[in-house]
């Protein structure tokens, strides 16, 4: 998958897994310059990033909750408050205040690329 | 204002509860109760003897005192009032001034003057002492006699056959209930009764008690035939309490009661009366509603409220008596000038029907039903209401042939003031604006309106009239599962068995929309699981699991989880327990048994867990579905193998029972209770599924919390052998997990099942939807495929490859971190962290 919005001269692209180690509709968390990035793949080829910290617990969480559709948003329910966030904004459906960072996200031959920018 | 209340039954305590409803101010009230215990539900005393104790029958409902501020005296009795002066006198010679009196003092049970009626091992039916007594004794008999076999005789007939008694009922007139039924009912009812194992001797004159020869009483009757027992129980009707009216001369009715006028008030007008111990225009009322609107009308006539008026009541009724159904309305026999019926009687089925109609058959003025209530509900408001017949009236009671409906009364068709629930007045208006606060069960309505709280008989009606309203809101009666499916998860579940559907994706694309969400995917799991019962973790299961079912752990609030090996029975042996010790220490894990007898280590990273398990189940060990929706544990009491107490072996059984049923995938989580005698001390009569050994068997119990909200578990069979034991949880659990909505636990299930436990009974004990079979051989399958998930995991590359914090790094996380406190781990608290950088991991 391409996607130009991410594509900029300053993004820097790291490989975290093979694509098959993210089963289909679950997430991953990867380390990614020492940040906790929870990794979804949609389908078999729509990847998402967004932190996987849950803001209102603090855990590192996020990558093991459901994923699902609110309306037409793609989303993940914190496995332990089970507040949502949109998986392409970050938005806390229940909370905007605790909203999480969203990172770009692709795949190249096989393999799953996270930018942090 | 001073008020007494002398008496705190049924109609006294809804007295109080008006009057704090009012929110009066200046309010003194103070309540004599002669009973030791404080209002209780008289409706349903049998109950006691199917496994309810006092406080579940209990009215009050908690801090109901401290609010309001009233005062209850339990064991006071009134024993004189002085009129002139306004006051009462207690047993204990207390006087107390009152401004207003109230009088709810109820009945006293008749007992023919026959000698030998205060023999020792006599009794009457009334209160949870006389209750009490009877148990006791019991206990000590073989057979029972009830003298009376109207309303209450036949209910007490099933309290001694509760008891295991062999029970007979003597009544005087030649058929049973004489009052609300005619000969046709009398008749089928009879049958009915006899059926079930109770003798009934009608037109029986008792004319003298004395020593039996073969058991501690012979009753003689006036034919020259006798009939001997080991206990006897009067229950041939009540009388008015009205004991200290004639002590201040006070005017009573022609059949006793304190006479009262329209607002319930005495001769004397500080002194009302309500309730059975009232005579309104000359007439008593033995039934609950009618004094529940007494209640109502002194309560705010008190207040002021001078248009309050008691009208009068009409006493029809639906019962179930031992599991038969009888109900009478208005004029039952029939007894209106030119009045005309209509009969139907099914000798095989034994039902009997019966309306009245007036002359021109335009109005319906009586019905009796026996063996078969349904029609109830409508017969009553078209009684009630006034409403046209339609054309052909025998259509009301005529069973429905070719599927046609019955000519029913579409609830739209009632007025709002339609009285819907006649115990607690309710009407149709009430139940439509509840829904529109928010109410969506029978339980929430019950809580909210009390429609349908006492005698339960107007719940299918209450249903009916909730339904209607959600529809009419655009509420829809949704019980949708979520945006993706326009399913409930009833009908989720048999979408995938009729469907035979094995995934996820094959349901959604069929019959759902969207992606799914975190709602039904565990949903669909769940019910995936119960039907198929395969490996919850394979390719196309596990992305429907919950993170607790994903990583076969409960994740804790840091991102830790905690590990339960199951311990079937709470029994573990010594080297069990050292194995357990060992993994706990070697991963720092923190312990602690948990209420369901068994040990939980919390603290494992996601890493951790494969390893952590591969040690338990060298030892011996397998999951304990801590994680799951499904069987939790089976409590036990050490039973019969050491307690010196214990008539049966409840390790052996629990231990059996959680083998059978661990790993089957329900709604929500599953406790069991297995007892070894009547001491109860595995408490599982507070459990879903809940065991007592009997000496003679195995007592089945459920239905039953904890928790939230408490709930005592109900008796559905006693006596049971082992296999007619496991045969009917096989039926109970299968039964539950395919009607259940999701996340509602057994308890809430039992609640909102409309028909309660009757119904259930029907289902599970008379086969009533020939599903029994087929929910045995469902459960059977589900026992034949378990599989320990723990083990399957480990053994699985592709599945054990999962089991890391980071898909990119070996580091542990660092936001698990932990701190000391008693000697053991506990997560940090975000202070802790934020003060001491050198907790970190």
């Amino acid at each position: 998958m391409k996607n130009d919005l991410y594509t900029t001269a300053t993004a820097t692209w790291t490989d975290v897994c093979p694509l098959e180690s993210i089963v289909p509709d679950t997430g991953v968390c990867a380390r990614v310059h020492g940040r906790h990035v929870a990794v979804f793949r949609i389908g078999q080829n729509q990847l998402y990033a967004i932190d996987n910290v849950d803001p209102k617990s603090g855990s590192s969480v996020l990558a093991r909750g459901l994923v699902g559709s609110v309306g037409a948003r793609v989303v993940v329910a914190s496995p332990l408050y089970k507040n949502h966030f949109d998986l392409a904004t970050g938005e806390c459906l229940e909370a905007p205040e605790q909203s999480v960072q969203v990172y770009a996200a692709r795949t190249e031959g096989g393999r799953v690329l996270i930018a942090l920018q | 204002m001073k008020i007494i209340v002398v008496g705190h039954g049924m109609v006294g305590h809804k007295f109080l509860e008006e009057l704090h409803h009012l929110q009066l101010p200046r309010l003194n009230v103070t309540v004599l109760c002669e009973e030791p215990r404080a209002a209780y539900d008289r409706v349903h005393l049998s109950e006691f003897f199917s496994g309810k104790t006092a406080e579940d029958l209990s009215l009050v409902a908690p801090g109901f005192f401290e609010e309001s501020g009233f005062t209850l005296r339990l064991a006071s009795r009134a024993v004189a009032i002085e009129r002139r002066q306004n006051t009462v006198t207690t047993a204990d010679g207390e006087v107390l001034s009152y401004d207003k009196l109230v009088l709810a003092t109820g009945s006293i049970p008749f007992v023919p003057s026959v000698p030998g009626r205060n023999r020792a091992h006599c009794f009457v039916y009334r209160t949870i002492d006389d209750l009490e007594a009877m148990r006791a004794c019991g206990a000590k008999s073989k057979t029972g006699v009830v003298v009376g076999g109207g309303l209450l005789g036949l209910e007490c007939a099933k309290a001694l056959r509760d008891l295991g008694l062999e029970t007979h009922v003597v009544e005087f007139a030649p058929r049973l209930m004489a009052v609300q039924v005619d000969d046709g009912g009398g008749k089928v009812l009879r049958g009915k009764i006899e059926a079930l194992g109770v003798h009934v001797h009608t037109g029986r004159n008792t004319v003298e008690i004395t020593d039996g020869a073969g058991a501690r009483h012979r009753m003689v009757f006036a034919d020259g035939t006798w009939l001997e027992t080991d206990m006897i129980v009067f229950s041939a009707g009540i009388r008015p309490q009205d004991a200290l009216a004639r002590q201040s001369a006070l005017a009573l009715g022609p059949r006793g009661g304190v006479a009262v006028d329209n607002h319930c008030r005495s001769a004397d007008h500080h002194i009302y009366a309500i309730g059975e111990c009232a005579s309104w225009n000359e007439q008593l009322f033995g039934l609950v509603a009618p004094g529940y609107e007494m209640a109502r009308v002194a309560a705010r006539h008190l207040a002021g409220q001078t248009d309050a008026a008691f009208e009068g009541a009409d006493m029809s009724s639906k019962l179930k008596l031992m599991g038969v159904d009888v109900a009478s309305i208005g004029d039952a026999q029939g007894l209106t000038p030119r009045s005309r019926c209509f009969q139907y009687v099914d000798e095989l089925k034994q039902v009997y029907k019966k309306i009245v109609v007036n002359e021109s058959g335009s109005r319906l003025l009586g019905a009796v039903l026996v063996g078969n209530a349904d029609e109830f509900g409508t017969l009553l408001q078209m009684a009630r209401g006034g409403i046209a017949l339609p054309d052909d009236p025998e259509f009301l009671i005529l069973p429905s042939s070719d599927g046609k409906a019955q000519p029913g009364l579409g609830v739209d068709t009632l007025p709002d003031t339609a009285q819907i629930c006649s115990c607690n007045n309710v009407t149709k208006s009430q139940i439509c604006a509840a829904v529109s606060d928010g109410a969506s069960t029978i339980a929430e309505m019950k809580a909210c309106t009390k429609a349908g709280a006492s005698c339960g008989g107007c719940v299918p009606l209450v249903t009916q009239v909730m339904k209607a309203e959600m529809a009419k809101r655009g509420m829809a009666v949704n019980n949708h599962v979520c945006e993706h499916f326009v399913y409930s998860r009833q009908e989720i579940y048999h979408l995938v068995r009729v469907g035979n559907i094995k995934t996820f994706d094959e349901l959604l694309t069929r019959h759902g929309q969207g992606l799914g969400c975190d709602i039904c995917k565990p949903v669909a799991a769940s019910v995936l699981a119960s039907v198929w019962n395969e490996f919850v973790l394979t390719p196309q299961l596990a992305k429907l699991q919950d993170s607790n079912d994903y990583f076969l752990g409960n994740l804790q609030k840091d991102g830790s989880y905690s590990v339960v090996p199951r311990m079937p029975g709470g029994e573990v042996t010594p080297d069990g327990l050292i194995a357990v010790g060992q993994v706990a220490k070697k991963y720092g894990l923190y312990t602690k048994v948990t209420g369901g007898a068994r040990v939980d280590m919390f603290g494992a990273r996601l890493e951790q867990l494969p390893l952590i398990w591969e040690e338990l189940i060298a030892a011996g060990f397998e999951s304990g579905h801590a994680y799951g929706k499904s069987l939790r544990t089976v409590k036990s009491c050490v039973g019969s193998a050491w307690c010196r107490y214990g008539v049966d072996d409840s390790v052996g059984l629990a231990v059996e029972l959680e083998h059978r049923y661990k790993g089957l995938r329900a709604p929500h989580k599953i406790k069991f209770g297995v007892s070894g005698c009547t001491r109860e001390c595995a408490e599982a009569q507070g459990k879903d599924v809940g065991v007592i050994a009997t000496g003679k068997g195995w007592n089945l119990y459920v239905c039953g919390n904890g928790g939230m909200k408490p709930r005592h578990a109900e008796l559905l069979a006693s006596d049971l052998s082992k296999p007619e034991l496991v045969a009917l949880i096989d039926r109970f659990l299968m039964f539950y997990v395919r009607t259940a909505d999701r996340l509602q636990r057994t308890s809430t299930w039992r609640e909102n099942l409309e028909g309660g436990l009757d119904y259930l009974k029907g289902v599970l004990l008379n086969d009533a939807l020939g599903l029994n079979a087929e929910l045995e051989q469902q459960m059977q399958a589900v026992v034949d495929s378990y599989q320990c998930e723990w083990r399957s995991a480990v053994t699985d590359p592709a599945v054990r490859q999962r089991f890391k914090s980071f898909v990119n790094s070996e580091r542990p996380d660092e936001h698990i971190v932990f701190v000391q406190e008693r000697g053991q781990i506990r997560p940090a608290r975000s202070d802790e962290r934020r003060t001491d950088p050198s907790l970190a991991a």
